[in-house]
């Protein structure tokens, strides 16, 4: 049983399980999907890529970023039946930029980078979503990649 | 140009002496010819324009010689100062050639952090000959410390988290940007908030070396953002294909001249800019009674801000046998308890005191902060509640401590924990507003100060659309802000709007995530569950198996750690145990702020919430949005 009580100015209240069961009364605003100043997740509202998204980490920042985004932008404008198949030469040079970097994109020992880039491209495009906190959550692939740039060896 | 501007300078005065000689000259002869203006009565001249004629040939005379002198005194101005500037180069020059001449020890052994980046960067980046536009050349070989670029299109003065935030948007939004930080720390950019967290649960001895800690994630990290080879070196920053982030360290802003957009360093060197980021972040904040206390108080005192804070404490808490943390906030109570779980095993007496009633008693409600100072309790610190200090002296090998009301604490070590004094030395030579109330440069909702100035982090006083004009020092506004005005100055133009969250651990029983105004002094209702075993930061992490942290904005966001020596949770109590909840801070009926006690992943209805600013009626079915019953 729920109880309540105030001590001053501030009021205390105990709910049990129950006491919350039913849904919630509370009324929140309706978001707006095309306001300018909200943050967005990876994909804009245009279409475009959001390379400042933080579920990216530092990919597109970092000394590859340029190739990075090229090869990101190709497979995510790819329109083939095997997504991103005409990317191939993008993905090789931004392998071989990170290779150049091995602190800063520790090499997997099993996968190659390029089939896995690929994989991380798709995994990251859960289409509407908008919101940057949930991309960040649902998102592991990507995040494996974003904090595996994080992860550096010790210097 | 330099040359005419420099000579303009040096003459001006004399320019204009000269100048106002001439114009007084001028208008007594044009009286004397009378040319009257119109509406003047024509003077009674006691001389007239005959009588005038000799006294004329007389001004003429001194007009023309004082001329002829300031000429005389502005050529040999000149020269000197020509000579005295190819003096200047040719000393920068021999300056530079010396550490070239050194076999230069391009770090091949252990290239640490610390050590000065272009050394460490050498190794890795291929040689290319450096472009760049200083007047000393620079030895083709080793990239000599001395050569600086002297112009950044990207310019952030500060090399904190803020900064970091904003050179990696600046380089997400701008292809190819040239991004220069500027620090006067030694350090490349690092995150603050293990230092006082998961550093000291870190079961690694060699901690202090290698400053990388565990995530809630159990992997590993360093505290530093980014290895040194993410970074270009500043020799290289202009002329590198792709641009990138280059950071001086070691060199400390000292005057910025807006009108001209260029920066002066300690060093000497100016930079110029297109756009600025001011991130500088602040001090930490020091009693005046331990201030006035001496050397020796001095000596045995820290204020804990920067990585060689954290190493002394580390090493003070091995080697001393008691240290008093002055100070009940986050850092006071974080530091607090982290010693304070180390007392036992290092058989160390940590005392904490602090003018208010209760831990975080700025923060949290009272009953809350009272329930909290018990947990801080039972993590082994001694808390002294309503201390205010009157004086401290070094008596007989120990510092004593006197308190107000007469107590007196004999200690070994004292941690100042007392606030942040906000940096902006260079709001004077910038010209920069700094804000009274709050204290840091004032700038607008867009993080502005002026045309290309920004401001973000600790350091700035901004206007929040929804909550108002504030300043804020948690991490995760750095993250934020510093991300916001990165993306303004590659020309974004948005507001303040995703609002920064905070997060603090006070043990393993007590973990809270908060955002917006959390004031203790504002009317708070708190919807509190009845607790079961499960809810705590460590229980949750341990069975879900993965973060229970809300994403903070950049980087992964450390959160609690379940170290070995943790008590088993004890039973909860049935009365008015606040063991997991939601409290909202009210302003005007609105909710300005929201602390999540020990319930996670929740953090996107809260930030909701704050951002709709309705007025609710009843806040028990707000709380339900929050699930709090459940993990």
């Amino acid at each position: 049983m729920s109880y309540c009580k105030q001590e001053g100015k501030d009021q205390i209240i105990f709910v049990t399980k129950e006491d919350h069961e039913a849904p919630s009364n509370a009324e929140l605003v309706e978001d707006d999907p095309n306001d300018p100043y909200e943050d967005h997740g990876l994909i804009l509202p245009n279409g475009d890529i959001n390379w400042n998204c933080p579920c990216l980490g530092g990919m597109a920042s970092g000394p590859c970023g340029q190739q990075f985004k090229d090869a990101f932008s190709c497979f995510h404008n790819s329109k083939e039946e095997v997504k991103g198949s005409e990317c191939i030469d993008f993905f090789r040079g931004m392998q071989e930029c990170m290779q150049k970097y091995p602190e800063l994109y520790p090499q997997e020992d099993d996968n190659e980078s390029a089939p896995s880039g690929e994989a991380e491209a798709e995994a990251v495009l859960p289409a509407d979503s908008t919101s940057s906190d949930s991309v960040s959550a649902s998102v592991p692939t990507s995040e494996e990649v974003a904090s595996g740039t994080e992860s550096p060896a010790t210097s | 140009m330099f040359k005419c501007k420099a000579a303009w300078n040096k003459l001006a005065p004399l320019a204009r002496a000269s100048s106002t000689l001439c114009r007084q000259a001028g208008k007594r002869a044009v009286l004397r010819h009378e040319r009257t203006p119109q509406f003047v009565q024509p003077a009674h001249m006691s001389s007239g324009p005959s009588g005038g004629g000799g006294e004329n040939t007389l001004y003429f005379v001194l007009v023309g010689a004082t001329c002829l002198a300031g000429g005389a005194y502005a050529y040999s101005t000149l020269v000197g100062d020509r000579e005295r500037y190819q003096q200047r180069i040719t000393e920068i020059e021999s300056r530079s050639s010396k550490p070239a001449a050194e076999p230069s020890t391009p770090a091949k052994t252990q290239p640490e952090t610390a050590e000065p980046l272009p050394a460490a960067v050498a190794e890795i980046v291929p040689e290319t000959p450096p472009v760049t536009q200083s007047a000393s050349e620079p030895a083709s070989a080793a990239a000599s410390p001395a050569v600086e670029p002297t112009h950044a299109p990207y310019l952030l003065i500060g090399g904190g988290t803020a900064s970091f935030a904003a050179a990696r948007s600046i380089r997400a939004r701008d292809p190819g940007a040239r991004v220069l930080i500027v620090t006067e720390e030694d350090d490349l950019p690092y995150m603050r908030p293990p230092l006082s967290k998961e550093l000291w649960f870190s079961d690694d001895p060699t901690v202090t070396e290698t400053l990388r800690f565990k995530q809630w994630n159990g992997k590993e990290r360093s505290i530093y953002f980014q290895p040194p080879s993410f970074y270009v070196s500043p020799t290289e920053l202009e002329s590198v294909e792709n641009g990138g982030v280059a950071v001086l360290t070691g060199r400390k802003v000292m005057h910025m001249d807006v009108r001209g957009n260029k920066v002066k360093l300690s060093d000497g060197t100016e930079i110029s800019y297109d756009k600025c980021l001011i991130a500088t972040g602040g001090i930490p904040r020091n009693l005046q009674v331990i201030e006035r206390a001496g050397d020796e108080v001095m000596k045995r005192t820290t204020l804990f801000r920067k990585i060689e804070d954290f190493k002394a404490l580390e090493k003070v808490s091995r080697e001393l046998k008691s240290i008093t943390i002055i100070g009940g906030g986050f850092l006071g109570s974080e530091l607090a308890c982290a010693l304070g779980r180390r007392s036992a095993d290092l058989g160390l007496e940590v005392v904490q005191m602090f003018p208010e009633k209760g831990n975080m008693g700025k923060v949290l409600p009272e009953y809350l902060s009272n329930w909290t100072t018990d947990k801080v309790k039972k993590e082994g610190v001694k808390v002294l509640t309503e201390a205010v200090v009157k004086n401290v002296t070094y008596k007989e090998g120990k510092v004593e401590i006197k308190l107000k009301d007469g107590r007196v604490v004999k200690t070994d070590h004292v941690v100042a924990a007392v606030g942040l004094e906000p940096s902006v030395e260079l709001a004077k030579s910038a010209g920069l507003e700094i804000d009274s109330d709050f204290g840091g440069f004032r700038v607008n909702a867009e993080l502005q100060a002026r045309s290309n100035i920004w401001v973000a982090g600790d350091a700035a006083c901004f206007y929040d659309i929804k909550l108002g004009r504030r300043r804020v020092e948690h991490h995760d506004h750095a993250v934020v802000s510093g991300r916001l005005a990165g993306e303004n100055m590659t020309g974004a133009r948005k507001p303040y709007w995703h609002q920064s969250m905070f997060w603090s651990d006070l043990g393993p029983d007590v973990g809270y995530e908060a955002i917006g105004i959390v004031d203790s002094s504002l009317p708070t209702v708190g919807v509190f569950a009845k607790a079961t075993a499960k809810d705590t930061p460590k229980a949750a992490t341990e069975q879900s198996g993965t973060g229970i942290r809300s994403e903070s904005e950049t980087e992964a966001v450390a959160g609690s750690v379940a170290v070995g020596k943790a008590a088993p949770t004890p039973p909860p109590q049935q009365k008015e145990d606040y063991g997991k909840g939601v409290i909202f801070y009210l302003r005007d009926k609105v909710v300005v702020g929201i602390v999540l006690w020990n319930v996670f992943n929740r953090m996107p209805i809260a930030r909701k919430i704050i951002k709709d600013g309705e007025e609710h009626a009843d806040l028990n079915e707000v709380a339900k949005l929050f699930n709090i019953h459940e993990e």
